[in-house]
C-alpha cells in the first residue's frame, strides 16, 4: 500500500509537464463542438501525436509510449493541470481502440489506430437510435449480407461530433429474427462520407452543432470492417465497456484540475461562507476519485478486471461534475449566466454526464444487481 | 505506486472479521449499554491480542507501530461489528502519552490491552469514562490523569456512555502532541464510520433480498435498488480516502476521509432505516446498533464543518 511513484514515473511526469508547458496553446481553442473549434482541436491532436503524447498508454507501434495505466493517470493529471484542450478523438480512443485491442484483427489495428492517434481520422460512436436508447439492444438499423461485405440501412442518433467526424462505429442488426434481442447484432465500422450516408447536425442544449443524426441508405461496408464475429456484436461492444473505460472515459486529472480552479474562483470572490462546504467537498471528491482510480489501476495491473465497478465510477463522476460546475456558476453570480465563459461551457457539458455512457439509472441497476447481488426486477 | 492492501493486510482484516463474527458482538453491545462491561472487556482483550491497539504504540514501548494503514484496516472491522467501548479514545491516548515525560509509562499496558483509555478536554464529554481504566483530560496546562468522572449520561448511541471528567489529577505532560493525536483520532473514527456504513449496507441488502411485499422481494424494486446503489457508491469512494489518508497522514487528507466516511455512513444509515420499514425503528432489532453509531461518529473528533475548514486551510 503506497502512493509513491517510481523515479521513472516521476521522470515521466516531469517530461510531460515540460512538454505541455512548451506546447499548450496560451489562448484557449474555440469550442470543439463547433466546426472551427473541431479543426483547431484536430491540429492540436496532431501536435500531441508528433511527440507521441496523444495516446501514451498504447503500444509504440501505433503511436503510443507503452506507458501503462499508472503513467496514463500521471499524464492526465499533468495534462489537465496545464489547462490543455479537450480531446476531440476521445470516443475513438476510449471506446473503439480498446475494442480493437481485444477483438480486432492485426490488420484492423494497423489500419485504424495510427490515424486515430494523430487525429487524422476522428471517430464517432453510432450506437443510439431514435427507438433504442437505454434499451440499446432494441436497435433496428440493419446490416444485410452483400458480396464481400454488408449493406447498412437505418437511422442512428445523438452521435457526438459526428457532424465533423470522419468515420463511425456501431451496432447493426444482422439477424432480423433472433431468439433474443442481444443476439444477431454485428459491430461494424463505416465511413461518414460513404455514398448513402446523410449526416444531419443537431444543436445541443447550448445550440452548438455537436451531435448528429445519421441516415444510412444501403451503405456498403467491406468485410474487413466487421469487428469480431458477425452476429456477436453485443458481446464485442460490451466486453470493453466495463474495464478500462471505467477509468479512461473521464480521468481524475480532469476533476483535480477543475476542483483546483473552483477553489481559486472561490478565493478570488472573497471566500464566501455559503459556498465553503461545496468547495471543500469538491476538493475531497476529486481526491477520492483520484485515489479510487489509483486503486483500480493497481488492481488492473495485478490482472484483475474492473468490470461492473466502472458503474460506480460513472455515477460518481457525473454527479460530481454537475455539483462542481453548479457551485462555480453560483459563485460567478450574474457573470455565470453569460454563456460564452469557459465555466458555462463546462457546465453545459457536465449536465449531459448522467445521460450518456449509459444513464445513471441504468448504472444504478448494474451496481444493485451485479455488485450488491439484488434480484433482477422489471425494467 | 501500488495503492492496494497487501495480502497480509487483507488477511489481518479477514481474521478480525472472523473473530468478531464468532463473538456475538450485538450481545456485548447491549450489555455495555446497560453498564455491564464484562462481555465487552472479554471482546476487547481478544482485539488487543490481535494487536489492534499495539498498532498505535511505537515498538520502543512494546507496541507494533505506528502503523496507521493497519490501524485503519482494523477500525473498519471494529465498525463493521459495532464493537463497543472507547476504541478511538484508546488510540488517541496512545498518541498523547508519547511525551518524553512520565506519561509514557502507560504505553505498554495500552498496547497489550491491559488498560483502556478515554480522553476528552477537561469539562467535556469523555466516552465511557466509567469503563476506561485510564481517564485523560486535556486541560489548560497540559495532559492530566483525571481523578474520576461525573454521572453517566445517555448518548444517542446507547453504546457510547457519556461522562464528564473531574478536574485536577496528576499532570502527565505539559505539552502533549495534540495535533498528532487529532489526526489519529480522525483517521480511526473515519475508518470505524466506514465500517459502520458497510455493515448497514450489507444488512440492508440482505433484508431487502428476503422481505416480500406485493409478491416479490422489495429488493427487486428499482427505487429500493437505486438508494442502495447510491449508498454503495458513497462508501466505495470514501474507502480510498480513508486508506489514502492513512498512507499520507496529511491533515487535509485525514479531514477529507473523516468528513466523507462519516457522511457516507450517515447517509447509508438513513437509507437502511427507510428500507427496513418499521422494524428498523426498533431498539430490539440489531440494526439499531449501527444506526445510532453512524450518527454519533459524524460529530466525534471533528464535525463536518471543522473537517471542511481543515481541507480548505491546507490550500490557503
Ligand atoms: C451529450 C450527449 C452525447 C451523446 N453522444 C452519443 C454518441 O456519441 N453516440 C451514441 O450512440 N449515443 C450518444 N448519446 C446518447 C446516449 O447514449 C443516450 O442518450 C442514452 O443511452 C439514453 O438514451 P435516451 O436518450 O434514448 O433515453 P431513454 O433511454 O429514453 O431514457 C430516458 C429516461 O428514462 C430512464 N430510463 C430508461 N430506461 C430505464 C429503466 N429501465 N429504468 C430506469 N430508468 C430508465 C433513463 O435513465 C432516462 O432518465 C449522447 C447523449 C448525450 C446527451
Amino acid at each position: 500500500m503506497d502512493l509513491d511513484f517510481t523515479p521513472a514515473e516521476e521522470a515521466f511526469r516531469a517530461e510531460a509537464r515540460a512538454w505541455l508547458r512548451a506546447h499548450v496553446p496560451p489562448v484557449p481553442l474555440p469550442s470543439l463542438e463547433t466546426g472551427e473549434g473541431f479543426a483547431a482541436h484536430r491540429t492540436w491532436e496532431a501536435e500531441l501525436a508528433a511527440d507521441r503524447w496523444s495516446v501514451v498508454n498504447w503500444p509504440a507501434r501505433y503511436g503510443g509510449r507503452d506507458a501503462g495505466l499508472i503513467r496514463w493517470l500521471v499524464f492526465e493529471e499533468e495534462y489537465y493541470a496545464a489547462g490543455a484542450p479537450g480531446r476531440v478523438g476521445q470516443n475513438g480512443v476510449s471506446l473503439l481502440a480498446p475494442t480493437l485491442f481485444d477483438h480486432g484483427t492485426q490488420e484492423q489495428r494497423a489500419r485504424v489506430l495510427p490515424s486515430m492517434a494523430t487525429g487524422e481520422v476522428v471517430w464517432a460512436q453510432a450506437w443510439s437510435e431514435p427507438e433504442a436508447g437505454s434499451d440499446l439492444a432494441s436497435l433496428r438499423s440493419r446490416a444485410v449480407r452483400a458480396d464481400g461485405g454488408w449493406r447498412l440501412s437505418g437511422q442512428k442518433t445523438w452521435s457526438s461530433r459526428a457532424a465533423f467526424a470522419d468515420r463511425a462505429f456501431g451496432l447493426f442488426r444482422s439477424d432480423p429474427a433472433p431468439a433474443r434481442p442481444h443476439q444477431g447484432l454485428t459491430y461494424l465500422m463505416f465511413d461518414l462520407r460513404a455514398p448513402g450516408v446523410t449526416v444531419r447536425p443537431i444543436g445541443r442544449l447550448d445550440g452548438k452543432p455537436a451531435f448528429a443524426e445519421l441516415f444510412l441508405d444501403d451503405v456498403f461496408v467491406p468485410d474487413e470492417d466487421v469487428i469480431g464475429e458477425a452476429g456477436q456484436g453485443w458481446r464485442v461492444a460490451m466486453s470493453t465497456a466495463g474495464d478500462e473505460r471505467g477509468l479512461t472515459l473521464r480521468s481524475p486529472g480532469r476533476f483535480l484540475a477543475a476542483a483546483d480552479r473552483l477553489h481559486g474562483l472561490w478565493r478570488d470572490r472573497g471566500c464566501p461562507a455559503w459556498a465553503r462546504d461545496r468547495v471543500a467537498d469538491a476538493l475531497s471528491g476529486a481526491r477520492a476519485y483520484q485515489l479510487f482510480a489509483y486503486a483500480a489501476a493497481s488492481r488492473f495491473l495485478d490482472g484483475e478486471s474492473i468490470g461492473p465497478e466502472s458503474s460506480l465510477n460513472k455515477v460518481f463522476w457525473s454527479e460530481y461534475d454537475i455539483a462542481l460546475h453548479e457551485t462555480a456558476l453560483d459563485l460567478l453570480g450574474e457573470e455565470g449566466e453569460s454563456a460564452d465563459s469557459a465555466w458555462a461551457e463546462a457546465y453545459v457539458f457536465a449536465l449531459a454526464g448522467p445521460v450518456y455512457a449509459g444513464t445513471n439509472e441504468i448504472q444504478r441497476d448494474i451496481i444493485a444487481e451485479r455488485l450488491l447481488g439484488l434480484p433482477k426486477g422489471r425494467r | 505506486m501500488r495503492f492496494l492492501l497487501d495480502t497480509e493486510q487483507r488477511a489481518f482484516a479477514a481474521s478480525l472479521d472472523a473473530m468478531l463474527t464468532a463473538a456475538d458482538t450485538p450481545r456485548a453491545v447491549r450489555d455495555w449499554s446497560r453498564g455491564e462491561h464484562a462481555r465487552g472487556r472479554a471482546l476487547w482483550a481478544r482485539i488487543a491480542e490481535a494487536g489492534v491497539f499495539a498498532l498505535a504504540v511505537p515498538e520502543a514501548y512494546e507496541g507494533l507501530g505506528p502503523r496507521p494503514v493497519e490501524l485503519a484496516v482494523a477500525f473498519v472491522e471494529l465498525g463493521r461489528h459495532a464493537v463497543p467501548g472507547p476504541l478511538v479514545e484508546t488510540v488517541v491516548a496512545a498518541t498523547l502519552l508519547l511525551d518524553p515525560g512520565p506519561a509514557k509509562r502507560f504505553l505498554p499496558a495500552l498496547a497489550s490491552g491491559e488498560s483502556t483509555a478515554t480522553v476528552a478536554h477537561e469539562g467535556s464529554y469523555a466516552v465511557d469514562g466509567d469503563a476506561a481504566t485510564l481517564r485523560l483530560a486535556l486541560a489548560a496546562d497540559g495532559l492530566r490523569l483525571a481523578p474520576g468522572h461525573g454521572p453517566v449520561r445517555p448518548s444517542l448511541d446507547p453504546a457510547r456512555r457519556l461522562t464528564r471528567l473531574l478536574p485536577g489529577g496528576e499532570l502527565l505532560a505539559p505539552d502533549p502532541p495534540v495535533d498528532r493525536a487529532l489526526l489519529w483520532a480522525r483517521l480511526a473514527t473515519a475508518a470505524q464510520a466506514l465500517g459502520v456504513g458497510l455493515a448497514l449496507l450489507e444488512r440492508t441488502v440482505a433484508y431487502v433480498g428476503q422481505r416480500v411485499q406485493f409478491g416479490v422481494p422489495i429488493g427487486s424494486f428499482q427505487a429500493v435498488k437505486h438508494r442502495l446503489a447510491d449508498a454503495k457508491t458513497a462508501l466505495e469512494f470514501a474507502r480510498p480516502l480513508v486508506l489514502g489518508a492513512a498512507v499520507t497522514m496529511a491533515p487535509a487528507d485525514v479531514a477529507a476521509a473523516k468528513v466523507s466516511a462519516c457522511e457516507a455512513s450517515y447517509a447509508t444509515a438513513r437509507t437502511a432505516l427507510q428500507l427496513h420499514g418499521a422494524i428498523g425503528y426498533t431498539a430490539e432489532y440489531d440494526l439499531s446498533l449501527w444506526l445510532t453509531k453512524a450518527r454519533a461518529l459524524r460529530t466525534a473528533w471533528g464535525t463536518p464543518d471543522e473537517c471542511r475548514a481543515e481541507i480548505l486551510a491546507a490550500r490557503a
